[in-house]
């Protein structure tokens, strides 16, 4: 596929490869400690995975898979919302796929579809507005998930509704934003990240502007990032190569895709329809100042949690998840005691497990679990005070 | 959810709602087009472009001289590393 096969060229991810491993070595010639280096986005991680990347990293370099995959950090109790919503009568619930097997506090929402409620997998909003146009005496819900690569779709599919004059459709609005959520990672006074992967389709909305804090006030070097093997591998050299520099910089490797203004139609489009929350609780990492939005006051009447009251109930994950030390690279996916025991993809306990972007559900994928369980029984041996 | 395929547009099916055939891998599929397009520009001008698809919207052009210029620098890098080794 064109920009695709070019990115999985085996030639030169080997001489990006060594070009990595050089750069490591000279880095830790005056640094001890491994080098943590962040991929926000769960689609990065899928492919650092699905490829083998972190095999071909020397051992100083540690990658710490971040938050950015919009199901798992969703908490349980808008999971919980969700249901509320799908299982009235009058309404068709529409979701991308991802979000089926999500766990709530009793159900995800593919149980409750085997249960009877109308519960419909889409590919776009669009399909959405199409099922409300055709069934106007059903009212249509959107579960508006993802950041801000899924918000211009979600907001022009509402525009056009109105345009259309539809009012059998509505969003359960659960966007989140990027920036405001890296500023929390960064302000964790455990976290001792090194560099960021950014996410390249974030960028391609948003531009590069937003993450200039990253540089700026937290001195750290982010490097926007395709989604190609060559592309991640490129990437992690920019930012070697930058810390080896002492410079913290943001730079665009993803630039075939990627503007430095973003895109304006797209931006333009969230901003009339979304508004900013003061604060939204993300799964496992709390209460986050402005990274969540809802749909703006002109535009409340495609507001389902306006339309329709909503259990609106916080619910906190099972005992002993360690679901949010994973997602702030504090523990690894098989250092929660919980995974591959009473967690697996199959029947997952935490978010992380559910989607192929979440880190461990990659690490069950991809990974040895027989390893990694003997790993963590070692390790808790070697260390019966830790979890 | 965040990754998008690159098609190609082949058809504009309804320029007023900026709605477009676009050939993702051999596939076509009807996609709205409004955030590749420029105001003031007719869409059919855009037919043969390459697009980034995402959740039903091409949400980017792709752009063949930054992929070139990409793949060059990658490929610098190695004999870069050619020489100094
Ligand atoms: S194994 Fe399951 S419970 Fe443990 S951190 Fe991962 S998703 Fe959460």
């Amino acid at each position: 596929m064109k920009y695709v096969d070019e990115f999985r060229d085996p030639d030169k991810a080997r001489k990006a490869q060594q070009q990595i491993h050089r750069l490591a070595e000279r880095i830790m010639q005056c640094r001890s400690g491994p080098l943590l280096l962040m991929e926000f986005c769960g689609g990065h991680t899928h492919t650092i995975f699905r490829y083998g990347i972190e095999q071909l990293l020397p051992e100083a370099i540690e990658l710490v898979h971040g938050p950015g995959c919009p199901v798992c950090v969703l908490p349980r109790g808008r999971v919980d919302d969700a249901l509320a919503l799908a299982q009235r009568p009058e309404v068709i619930f529409t979701t991308f796929g991802d979000a089926m097997r999500v766990p709530g506090s009793r159900q995800s929402l593919l149980q409750a579809k085997t249960d009877g409620a109308d519960i419909r997998m889409l590919y776009s909003p669009l399909d959405a507005l199409k099922l409300a146009r055709e069934n106007p005496q059903r009212e249509v819900i959107f579960f508006a998930l993802g950041f801000e690569t899924t918000m211009p779709s979600t907001a022009l599919t509402v525009l056009q509704a109105e345009r259309e004059g539809i009012e059998n459709f509505s969003l359960f609005c659960n966007h989140i934003t990027t920036a405001p959520t890296i500023e929390a990672i960064l302000n964790d006074p455990d976290m001792k990240l090194d560099g960021f992967l950014a996410p390249g389709h974030v960028s391609m909305v948003i531009g590069e502007a937003p993450f200039a804090f990253v540089a700026e006030r937290f001195a750290k070097p982010l490097v926007i990032t395709g989604f190609e093997p060559l592309d991640i591998l490129q990437s992690l050299a920019m930012l070697l190569q930058q810390i080896l520099e002492g410079r913290s910089e943001v730079e665009n490797q993803y630039r075939r895709v990627v503007q430095k203004q973003g895109n304006h139609p797209g931006q333009q489009a969230m901003a009339k329809v979304f508004q900013r929350n003061d604060r939204t609780e993300l799964r496992g990492l709390g209460s986050i100042d402005h990274s969540g939005v809802r749909i703006s006051d002109p535009y409340a009447r495609f507001d389902a949690e306006r339309k329709f009251p909503l259990p609106g109930v916080t619910v906190s994950d099972p005992a002993g998840c360690r679901c949010g030390d994973v997602l702030k690279g504090l523990i690894r996916p098989w250092q929660c005691p919980k995974f591959a025991e009473s967690c697996t993809p199959q029947q997952p306990l935490g978010a992380l497990m559910v989607s192929s972007e979440g880190a461990c559900a990659a690490y069950h994928q991809y990974a040895d679990v027989q390893t990694l369980k003997i790993k963590r029984q070692q390790a808790s041996v070697a260390d019966p005070g830790a979890h | 959810m965040c990754l998008g395929i690159p098609g190609r547009i082949v058809e504009i099916t309804d320029a007023e709602n900026s709605m477009a055939l676009v050939d993702v891998s051999g596939v076509r599929r009807e996609v709205n087009i409004l955030c590749v397009v420029e105001e003031g520009k007719p869409a059919q001008e855009y037919i043969g472009e390459w697009v980034l698809v995402h959740v039903g919207f091409a949400m980017s052009h792709l752009d063949e001289e930054e992929a070139r210029h990409t793949l060059q620098l990658l490929e610098e890098l190695g004999e870069l590393q050619e020489h100094l080794s």
